[in-house]
């Protein structure tokens, strides 16, 4: 298929995205290496064109042992971790159920996947003030209709709710891909299952699941890189009060609010560490699939 | 399936997923529902809500105050225009890949797929700083550069798979049918790979419509889209969940049709091939 | 108008050399069938000549000119796909019309050459339908039709008829054949059915991994084959090959005997044998005898019907003219 000629011309039209990308990634990463090695806080005065004093590993060291670091590290895993768990369980269980023969299958897999179309801001907005808001919102009405006090979702049970309020978004996701991994399985094995003698709960560990795990662990990793940058949801319900400040929005914070950069650049670097660690193993899945 | 399920089964299934689908869906329901009844009434328990009466007030006073026309708009140029921009560098590329592989290509196709994990929050001060500096900031086009370049990944990827998908041998024929390069391209290529590059607009537009990292923090009143817009509802003065309802529909319904055609592409350009 | 030279040209991919350096001469106006078995390189080396791949090593010369740096659209051939490849988007007659379009043709010239090429392939009536509403039979010479137009100085045929089913196959045979005979013009053909390749031909080159075992006119393959590969190659069935002490009483290391040049007999002969499977054709029948001469059934043909059964005994001769000898090399003893 290749000549020298048409192998030039490859070449050459691959540079642009290849040079975009190149400079995206690089130009602002070793800015951001960069900072993290100095001591750079613009509201107290401190310019690029002062220059920037050298600390070292200082921002580092500060940035784990800063009293917020910790439980940032524990809200992060407990809201991936929980969205994780909601979606991936659930999400096995609606593409089963949407694989099963039943009319209007068309219009359901539409209400299902619908919440992942709702842009972040809007979706969190909506469940913050018009579900949960104590005094007006839709489970407070329900709440008082029963007799029980209306919870005080973001600020009692501020984990859990944002746990609620990403999994809605991200459930039609994990849905969709698990239903397509679905739906490839071979119905002549579950058949032959049968005939073995399999019952359902055991066609369907020993089958289904082991089909499904190539899939649940796509699932997986995407659905983590995306959620450790969460972002517009805590910024548009809590801000990070309530102790739903992520590893991300604390960073945010401490480079946009408290403009402290150098420190927040060292949170920033330790954060695209943590990515790459987790886009390491899809891309070892993705990549084995290219060869095929 | 090759057997025949009772309409017992069957009606149990319905009636299951259709529960299932209407509580998913229910929240957007509501928005609909609450975009069309005054403030006053919005407030109320849910079902005095259904029973009050129905107005398009709320619709008007968006449009009115707050510039809201000129918000969409903003969101309507960023999500085409990084798109388009995004095309007109990735089809090229992922010509290059598809149709003249290396041994290299399998990675660089890998290390492009991954700058899109890059955390953001990693690099937002520096795009923050460069922005200032070259006065971008809270403009329209410094933000559709970031969204290109953020979306440009997946862009290259999709249109790589649908490009592998065109048989080899009719674009050699082209090339002994005496078509140049540019030639091959436009005149065999571009019309079979229409599908395919309209599937990966679709859901690319999506994506940079509802991008809300980058829309937040480098935007203020002139350039933000809709994300930004509507994150400004969240401390407002006095009543506002029907005014908040109708901004939100308006926000949300042309990407909620798009994305009811787009399912395929979602699956296709957001796991990478790594699930078929 | 179409000769076509091959020198010292090879080919490796990587560090695999999968074609070692050839020489060969194709006349203007020959039918050229390459054959050989999957993997052979027999379509690389068709794809080499055309200018789709680049040799690593060598020239191709077309008409006494250097090519080898030439592009596929400027060397003066013109090529039909295993897949026909034709561009799905585009009428009967804008595909046939496509490669005058690059070439700058004007609008009315163009229309005349289309309509002439579909009247000489039966196409008149289907110029204005789309590939995917046409049969495997009709797309095919709507890519012979692309091919035409283009007036070149040779065709190259990649695998086309593998597509088809059996009995299009060898209707298809004889139009290409017939087309040859009317155009005139040099073909290269490439297929791994040796019936294509003996029907078609004016010159046979059979190759086996990158390399030329023989070249030569389809009787000459078939009654002086260079070596063993050859001889089993050519002719089908195969032609018997027999080892040891058999083929030591002929001073060869193997000999070979086609089945068509076994004399059956249920009395009397040379080589004693059980019937096995036989395969009853009606015009023909073959026997699969095993014999004490040979570890493997011996296939013998016998002409129209032959009441043997499975299991009779039976007596093979093979005629000392047709039996053919090969050294320990495997090459011809003559």
């Amino acid at each position: 298929m290749a000549t020298q000629h048409s192998r030039s011309a490859a070449r050459l039209m691959m540079a642009p995205a290849v040079f975009l990308l190149l400079g995206w990634m690089l130009i602002p990463l070793s800015m951001t290496l960069f900072f993290s090695f100095k001591k750079f806080l613009p509201m107290r005065g401190d310019s690029m064109a002062n220059g920037l004093d050298w600390v070292g590993f200082d921002n580092y060291v500060r940035f784990i042992s800063s009293s917020a670091f910790w439980p940032s590290v524990q809200a992060t895993l407990v809201i991936v971790g929980g969205v994780l768990v909601v979606t991936i369980v659930l999400g096995v269980a609606l593409a089963m159920l949407l694989d099963q023969p039943m009319w209007g299958q068309g219009v359901v897999r539409i209400l299902v996947i619908a919440p992942f179309f709702v842009m972040p801001t809007v979706s969190a907005l909506v469940w913050k003030n018009l579900f949960m808001d104590p005094v007006n919102g839709f489970f407070a009405h329900v709440w008082r209709s029963v007799g029980a006090t209306p919870i005080e979702w973001l600020s009692q049970a501020s984990l859990p709710s944002l746990i609620l309020i990403v999994s809605w978004q991200w459930l039609p996701f994990a849905t969709l891909i698990l239903l397509t991994a679905f739906q490839s399985l071979d119905q002549e094995q579950l058949e032959a299952a049968e005939m073995d003698g399999a019952r359902w709960p055991q066609r369907f560990v020993f089958i289904i699941l082991p089909h499904l795990s190539r899939a649940i662990t796509v699932v997986l990793l995407i659905q983590t890189i995306f959620l450790l940058s969460i972002f517009a949801e805590i910024f548009v319900t809590t801000q990070g009060s309530f102790g739903t400040k992520t590893l991300t929005y604390l960073i945010y914070q401490r480079v946009l609010e408290s403009q402290n950069v150098g420190l927040g650049s060292a949170g920033g670097v330790y954060a695209i560490i943590l990515a790459n660690i987790v886009a390491i193993f899809l891309m070892r899945i993705v990549g084995k699939n290219l060869d095929a | 399936m090759a057997r025949a399920v009772s309409t017992r089964r069957k009606s149990l299934n319905t009636l299951i997923a259709w529960s299932i689908g209407l509580l998913i869906f229910f929240p957007i329901l509501w928005i609909i529902i609450m975009s069309f009844k005054s403030e006053g009434d919005a407030i109320k328990a849910p079902l005095e809500v259904l029973r009050s009466a129905w107005t398009f007030e709320n619709y008007g006073v968006v449009q009115d105050r707050s510039n809201y026309s000129r918000h969409f708009f903003n969101s309507v140029y960023i999500a085409f225009g990084s798109t388009f921009l995004g095309l007109l560098v990735a089809v090229p590329a992922a010509w290059a890949m598809a149709f003249v592989p290396s041994k290299n290509t399998k990675n660089i196709l890998l290390w492009m797929l991954s700058t899109k994990m890059l955390p953001a929050v990693g690099v937002l001060y520096p795009i923050y700083l460069l922005f200032i500096q070259l006065g971008l900031l809270d403009s329209r086009i410094g933000l559709t550069i970031v969204l290109m370049l953020i979306n440009l990944p997946i862009i290259v990827w999709m249109l790589y798979t649908y490009f592998r998908e065109i048989p080899g041998e009719i674009l050699e024929a082209a090339r002994m049918d005496g078509a140049t390069l540019r030639e091959e391209i436009l005149y065999v290529l571009t019309p079979m790979a229409i599908p395919g590059m309209a599937s990966t607009v679709l859901l690319n537009v999506i994506l940079a419509w509802n991008e809300a990292f980058w829309t937040l923090n480098l935007t203020a009143a002139k350039a933000a889209p809709l994300t930004a817009f509507i994150a400004s509802y969240s401390s407002p003065e006095g009543l506002f969940y029907a005014k908040l309802s109708a901004a939100s529909v308006m926000a949300i319904a042309p990407i909620l049709i798009m994305g009811w055609f787009s399912q395929k592409q979602l699956v296709r350009g957001l796991t990478f091939g790594a699930v078929k | 108008m179409g000769q076509i030279e091959l020198n010292q040209v090879s080919k490796s991919f990587g560090n695999v050399e999968v074609i070692p350096p050839l020489d060969l001469t194709i006349e203007d106006g020959e039918f050229v069938v390459f054959v050989g078995p999957s993997g052979c390189g027999k379509s690389t080396l068709l794809r080499l000549i055309a200018g789709l791949e680049d040799v690593s090593g060598g020239h191709v010369m077309i008409d006494g000119r250097d090519a080898t740096e030439t592009v596929p659209a400027r060397r003066g051939l013109a090529m039909v796909f295993q897949s026909y490849a034709l561009y799905p988007h585009m009428s009967v007659r804008k595909n046939i019309a496509f490669p005058l379009r690059m070439a700058g043709m004007d609008k009315a010239e163009q229309d005349r050459k289309v309509t002439q090429a579909a009247e000489v392939l039966n196409l008149t009536d289907y110029l204005d339908r789309r590939p995917g509403q046409l049969s495997g039979g009709q797309r095919q010479r709507v890519a012979i039709g692309r091919a035409i137009v283009r007036e070149p100085a040779a065709f190259l045929f990649d695998e086309p008829l593998s597509n088809l089913d059996a009995a299009l196959r060898v209707g298809m045979r004889l139009e290409i054949s017939e087309l040859h005979k009317r155009l005139k013009t040099t073909m290269i053909y490439v297929t791994h059915d040796q019936v294509e390749a003996m029907t078609m031909a004016d010159k046979i080159v059979v190759l086996q991994a990158g390399v030329i075992e023989q070249v030569g006119s389809p009787l000459e393959l078939y009654q002086r084959p260079r070596n063993v590969f050859v001889a089993g190659f050519i002719g089908s069935p195969k032609m018997n090959l027999i080892g040891g002490a058999e083929a030591a009483k002929h001073d060869a290391a193997t000999i070979g005997i086609r089945p068509e040049h076994i004399e059956i007999s249920p009395e009397s002969g040379a080589w004693k044998g059980t019937v096995g499977v036989s395969e009853h054709l009606g015009s023909d029948t073959f026997f699969h005898v095993q014999c004490n001469a040979s570890p493997e059934p011996i296939t013998v043909r016998a002409v129209g019907e032959m009441a043997l059964h499975y299991g009779d005994e039976v007596w093979l001769t093979p005629r000392p003219e047709h039996l053919h000898r090969f050294d320990g090399k495997g090459s011809r003893i003559e």
